[in-house]
């Protein structure tokens, strides 16, 4: 077999082992948050807001929510697991062997795939307690799963190359991506909004892969398909590139 | 002549913040060599070594691992070394036995491989019977095995280590000796660092000293001790204080408890020191060298400096 697959298998297993070993830091809490969230907006206030796009309030945000957990796991996978290795020095075991950087980047993304996809399964089923799941194009969830699962777990990466301290590692997720997860769309459509907060909303990446996922599921969505896709892909590719140029410098790995 | 396990030319690193840890160094061990590193704290000791081991950027120069270049040729290069790092670099959380598997894995050596390699190394140091524990229930002297097992598992021809016996019991220590002895008996070049001076003295045949980013001496070690001009000695006695101690011969240094130091310049034995105690009316319990020999050397060579030196040269 060939010697750089085998890295990447070690990496992907590793990272899957760590990810499942602390389970109830990593798969539990967003099985309970998300939950939640099911009772309250679903079950308690969902009924009382009535349809939006034709669907029951919980069928319209079970997509939204199954994304923002995948986006969420995904990005914290590799930040934390990054960011630790950098911490205990343990990056070395990686600096000092023949691995060429876009087997480490892959294998990085790889394992934040593996948790975005295994968070998002367990919110999956989860829904099944509260709501029929729709399938309107499996081809769309899927794709889009795993192309959103990449990117965030690209930024990620970024994000541990660059943290110094603990904290560096807190501030994106809390600052960036949870406001833009709420305000992309995981809780209503943006035709409820006026025009300027509509306009405003169409520059948050998130809103463009919530939707699309939604679309996978419902058939509804409230942009095009193809730019959600050409949008996600771009992002993938800009970010790929910049991620393999730090790993090339060695920024915050080798003085 | 043999072929050159590492080859260092015109090294330098300027480290972020200004530090000029090495001034261009040029060093060359041979294969099948045991060299011995030596210099005091913040010598450049660990910089040599992390950039060879492309944990740190050089600024310049050009180094070579088993003639493999690292800048056109890393790949093959890192494939034939193994690294001992100085600090503790493995995940603490890991078990003792994946991390030497996911080590070779990132060599890419096949899993089972891996398995038996891992056993091989885990058994030879000792630590076969932690396999299955996290790493961080080792103690410091395991810590320090499970790294140097850690850097065999994919079976390099050259082995760095820097500082592998640091905080490791005496009984431990000259196991692992052995063990460096034997792996270097089998094949393996290895470079050593230490600030256990009679470690260098009993296992390599060369040495090279560096101070403040330049080296000072690269030479074999039977030739560096042939430079030792004088030895100190330590001898406990019985009666005759005062006189030892109006003694007017500077070589003589009265110490508490009954000792005094002399020194002997190369030639000289020991019969004079004898007969002048003898005249004193002085009874020699004991006498001992003051440090093995190396260390005595290392010091005349670093100390001179470190004397200006107001950080002062620790060994
Ligand atoms: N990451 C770094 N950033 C800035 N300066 C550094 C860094 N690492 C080492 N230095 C400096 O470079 C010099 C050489 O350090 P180095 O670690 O190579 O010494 P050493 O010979 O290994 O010492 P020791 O015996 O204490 O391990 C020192 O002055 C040190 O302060
Ligand atoms: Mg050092």
């Amino acid at each position: 077999m060939n010697g750089r697959w085998i890295a990447f298998e070690t990496i992907v297993i590793k990272e899957i082992r760590r990810f499942l070993r602390i389970w109830s830091q990593t798969l539990l809490p967003p099985a309970i948050t998300i939950s939640l969230y099911f009772v309250i907006f679903g079950n308690l206030i969902g009924p009382r807001i009535g349809e939006m796009h034709g669907f029951n309030y919980i069928e319209f945000i079970v997509p939204g929510l199954i994304m923002m957990s995948v986006i969420t796991n995904a990005y914290a996978n590799v930040v934390s697991s990054f960011f630790s290795m950098k911490f205990q020095h343990s990056i070395e075991e990686l600096v000092v062997a023949p691995v060429p950087n876009h087997v480490i980047l892959s294998g990085y993304i790889a394992g934040g795939v593996a948790r975005g996809l295994c968070v998002g399964l367990i919110v999956t089923l989860l829904s099944l307690f509260f709501t029929n799941l729709h399938v309107h194009n499996l081809g769309v969830i899927v794709s889009i799963v795993i192309l959103t699962a990449i990117l965030f777990s690209l930024g990620g990466f970024i994000n541990a190359m660059y943290a110094t301290k603990f904290d560096d590692i807190s501030i994106v997720p809390t600052f960036v991506l949870t406001p833009l997860t709420y305000l992309g769309g995981v809780f209503y459509s943006i035709d409820l909004l006026p025009e300027f907060w509509q306009n405003l909303s169409l520059i948050n990446p998130i809103l463009y892969m919530v939707n699309a996922f939604r679309f996978g599921l419902l058939g509804v969505s409230d942009i095009p398909l193809g730019v959600a896709y050409g949008m996600i892909i771009g992002f993938v590719v800009v970010l790929y590139v910049y991620a393999l140029l730090l790993l090339k410098r060695g920024v915050g790995i080798r003085s | 002549m043999t072929q050159a396990a590492l080859a260092i030319r015109g090294l330098t690193k300027t480290y972020g913040n200004g530090v000029n840890a090495l001034q261009g160094i040029d060093l060359e061990v041979s294969c099948g060599d045991f060299f011995a590193l030596l210099g005091p704290n913040g010598a450049g000791k660990s910089t040599t070594l992390g950039i060879v081991s492309s944990l740190i950027n050089k600024t310049d120069g050009q180094v070579s691992v088993m003639g493999y270049d690292l800048d056109t040729q890393r790949e093959q290069a890192k494939r034939n070394l193994g690294v001992v790092p100085q600090e503790f670099n493995f995940s603490v959380f890991e078990k003792v036995g994946d991390i030497l598997v996911t080590q070779a894995g990132y060599y890419g050596i096949p899993a089972r491989t891996a398995a038996q390699s891992a056993e091989k190394y885990l058994k030879a140091l000792g630590l076969w019977d932690k396999r299955a524990e996290q790493a961080r229930h080792l103690s410091g002297g395991m810590k320090r095995r499970l790294m140097i097992a850690r850097a065999l598992v994919h079976e390099p021809q050259l082995l760095i280590l820097d500082e592998p016996t640091a905080g490791v019991d005496i009984e431990l220590r000259r196991g692992m000796w052995q063990f460096f002895t034997d792996i270097n008996r089998e094949g393996k070049t290895i470079i050593l660092t230490t600030h256990y001076l009679e470690e260098a003295e009993a296992l390599c045949r060369n040495i090279a000293i560096i101070d403040k980013g330049r080296i000072l001496e690269n030479t074999s070690k039977k030739s560096l001790l042939a430079k030792l001009q004088q030895e100190t000695y330590v001898l406990e006695f019985e009666g005759g204080n005062e006189r030892l101690a109006r003694l007017p011969d500077p070589r003589w240094t009265l110490r508490e408890n009954d000792t005094v130091e002399v020194v002997i310049r190369k030639g000289e034995g020991l019969n004079a020191v004898f007969q002048t105690l003898e005249h004193l009316g002085v009874r020699v319990n004991s006498i001992r060298p003051k440090s093995n020999r190396l260390e005595e050397l290392f010091i005349h060579l670093v100390g001179k400096d470190a004397k200006r030196d107001a950080q002062g040269a620790t060994i």
